[in-house]
């Protein structure tokens, strides 16, 4: 195994997601042999090669102006939130 | 029957006010009631919508307005946002998610006149290659319903090889339009990176992703292609170029078109797959072409690649979903931590949480170097490789998949055999390139795809080969037994 269920228990963290007892041992074994099998690339010579984040070379990211386009729907976005209370998204209390 | 007729064919119908639109949806609508059940190919039915956008399109066919798909019904993938409809992607994390703006393939498709009839089913999040990822239950392969369709589009492929709709829309992140459409005997198109919005598209892995189409034929395609593609300036990366005229290039002369063998492809091919190939090849031939044999020593590395680079974004893409603006929230969380770990712990299927923690490892501090920055630098030396290959071949051809549809259950506890089903199609998405698969042939009674790639912007070319190629074949044509 290259991964530990401590180096999951971190990744996960990070990730912000709730791992039960039962899935653990899974996502252990699946995510060492993902790791193992994209370890492969180390064999590639990729010295002074450029790192390539975008299929498009040359495109560039357009701005827009900076003009008013949207119109106020906060009351159609809210609709889809789970707890919503005078306009305002309702979480569990944070600052005591 | 109505739902064998080409998209022109029945835009000439209904021209000619033979058929109506309504007429047209309620044989669909009766097909999919007789079929959906068996096959799980929809996620959500909208009959109602769709007799009302059918009778609207007839009013605007009696007033004399004319358009290929005014009045053709469709079926779209639900990663697509429509406006007022659940837009569930697949997930539980979605499933309570009414999108409250369209897409723009959905804007643009609704003022052409086309009439949805539902949303397809597909893998959680466009990741998948079986369509067994899904929230709402594995979608069936028509021509054997102990087989899977495919994915991540494997409602849209199973309901266009049922025929459930004249057409139907996918999107494809490293696969996911062509490698459906190879299972389910039916034709589909990724178009070039940044050819069609993204805008209103669920986002898995943005620089990959790309909007296309699942149709019956090329030609359909082509039709369809021309009214979704086009420069939309809500999407940042979408490209401000004219859109060629798919439909009237399908007949350019295929004389001295040369088309490359992809050497790789073929390394360990099983005998039978290689000789449809083969069999294809020759069919280009015989219509002028002149095929050769490319090499692109990198390709191999292509399904690594993919699953560092996919993974890494769809991490940052899914931290959106947090149980609080929208979509599943846990209940009584404790604190807001435990709100957003068990939101989208509960929220988020099994494969869903492998790949944002796959991508969360790969950028996490001390391995970026090694997996995300090295897969991007092997991302370019692929696509290098392509862009040598064109300089010497006009397109490249192969096998869509390795295999045929295989059972629903046998790789699902395995991904990293799973992923491997994707190591045909993955290198067209790398690089940004148009890619599509046409069916060639029958494998143990099943279908197979024919794979093209060209170079970017190459969609004419592709769809006028792959139209010329139909003309020449009856594969297309065939239909699972019971669905005639």
């Amino acid at each position: 195994m290259s991964l530990t269920r401590q180096d999951v228990e971190k990744i996960a963290h990070l990730a912000r997601l709730s791992i039960t007892e039962a899935e653990m041992p899974v996502y252990v074994s699946s995510l060492s042999s993902i790791v193992d099998f994209v370890a492969e690339l180390s064999r590639a010579e990729t010295g002074s090669v450029e790192p390539m984040a975008h299929p498009l070379d040359g495109q560039r990211q357009r701005l827009r102006a900076d003009e008013v386009t949207e119109t106020d729907q906060r009351e159609k976005y809210q609709a889809n939130a789970p707890s919503v209370q005078a306009g305002l998204y309702v979480v569990p209390r944070v600052i005591e | 029957m109505l739902h064998n007729l080409s998209i022109g064919a029945l835009a000439d119908r209904l021209a000619a006010r033979q058929i109506s639109s309504v007429e047209l949806t309620r044989h669909f609508l009766a097909r999919i009631e007789r079929f959906n059940p068996s096959l799980n190919a929809l996620i959500t039915l909208t009959a109602e919508q769709a007799l009302a956008s059918a009778a609207a399109a007839d009013r605007r066919l009696t007033a004399g307005e004319r358009g290929r798909l005014l009045g053709i019904p469709l079926i779209h993938k639900d990663i697509f946002c429509t406006d007022g409809v659940r837009t569930s992607c697949g997930s539980r994390i979605l499933d309570n998610f009414i999108a409250p703006y369209d897409a723009t393939v959905v804007t643009r498709l609704k003022a052409a006149g086309a009439v949805m009839l539902g949303k397809a089913n597909m893998d959680e999040f466009a990741m998948g290659s079986s369509n067994e990822t899904s929230f709402y239950g594995p979608v069936r392969n028509p021509w054997d319903t102990t087989r899977v369709p495919g994915g991540s589009s494997g409602g849209s492929a199973a309901a266009m090889g049922a025929r459930l709709a004249s057409f139907c829309t996918g999107t494809d992140t490293g696969g996911s339009i062509r490698q459906p459409a190879a299972l389910t005997g039916v034709t589909g198109i990724k178009p070039t990176y940044g050819r069609v919005s993204r805008y209103g598209m669920v986002a898995f892995a943005s620089s990959l992703d790309q909007a296309g189409v699942l149709a019956r034929t090329a030609a359909d395609a082509a039709a369809v292609l021309k009214v979704m593609a086009g420069f939309d300036p809500k999407d940042s990366t979408s490209v401000d170029a004219p859109v060629p005229d798919y439909p009237a290039l399908l007949e350019e002369p295929l004389k001295g078109l040369r088309i490359g063998l992809l050497r790789e492809f073929f390394d360990g091919l099983e005998a039978r797959n290689a000789a449809l190939i083969e069999e294809a090849l020759g069919v280009f031939r015989s219509l002028g072409a002149d095929t050769m044999e490319v090499s692109l020593p990198h390709l191999p590395l292509s399904v690594p690649t993919y699953y560092v680079v996919a993974p890494a974004e769809c991490s940052s893409n899914l931290s959106r979903f947090d149980g609080v603006r929208y979509g599943y929230r846990c209940a009584q969380p404790k604190d807001l931590i435990d709100l957003y770990r068990r939101s989208r712990g509960e929220g988020f299927g099994a494969e869903v949480k492998r790949r944002i923690m796959t991508g969360t490892y790969v950028l996490s501090a001390g391995y970026y170097d090694a997996y995300y920055l090295k897969a991007q630098k092997v991302r370019r030396l692929i696509t290098d490789d392509f862009r040598a290959a064109y300089q010497k071949v006009d397109l490249l051809i192969g096998p869509t998949t390795p295999t045929p549809a295989f059972a629903i259950g046998a790789k699902i506890d395995d991904p990293v055999t799973m992923y491997l089903n994707d190591i045909y199609t993955i290198g067209a998405n790398l690089a940004g390139l148009p890619g599509m698969s046409v069916p060639c042939g029958f494998i143990d009674g099943l279908p197979m795809g024919l794979q093209m790639i060209g170079p970017h912007f190459s969609e004419a070319r592709l769809l006028g080969a792959a139209h010329q190629f139909q003309r020449a074949t009856r594969w297309h044509e065939q239909i699972p037994g019971g669905y005639e």
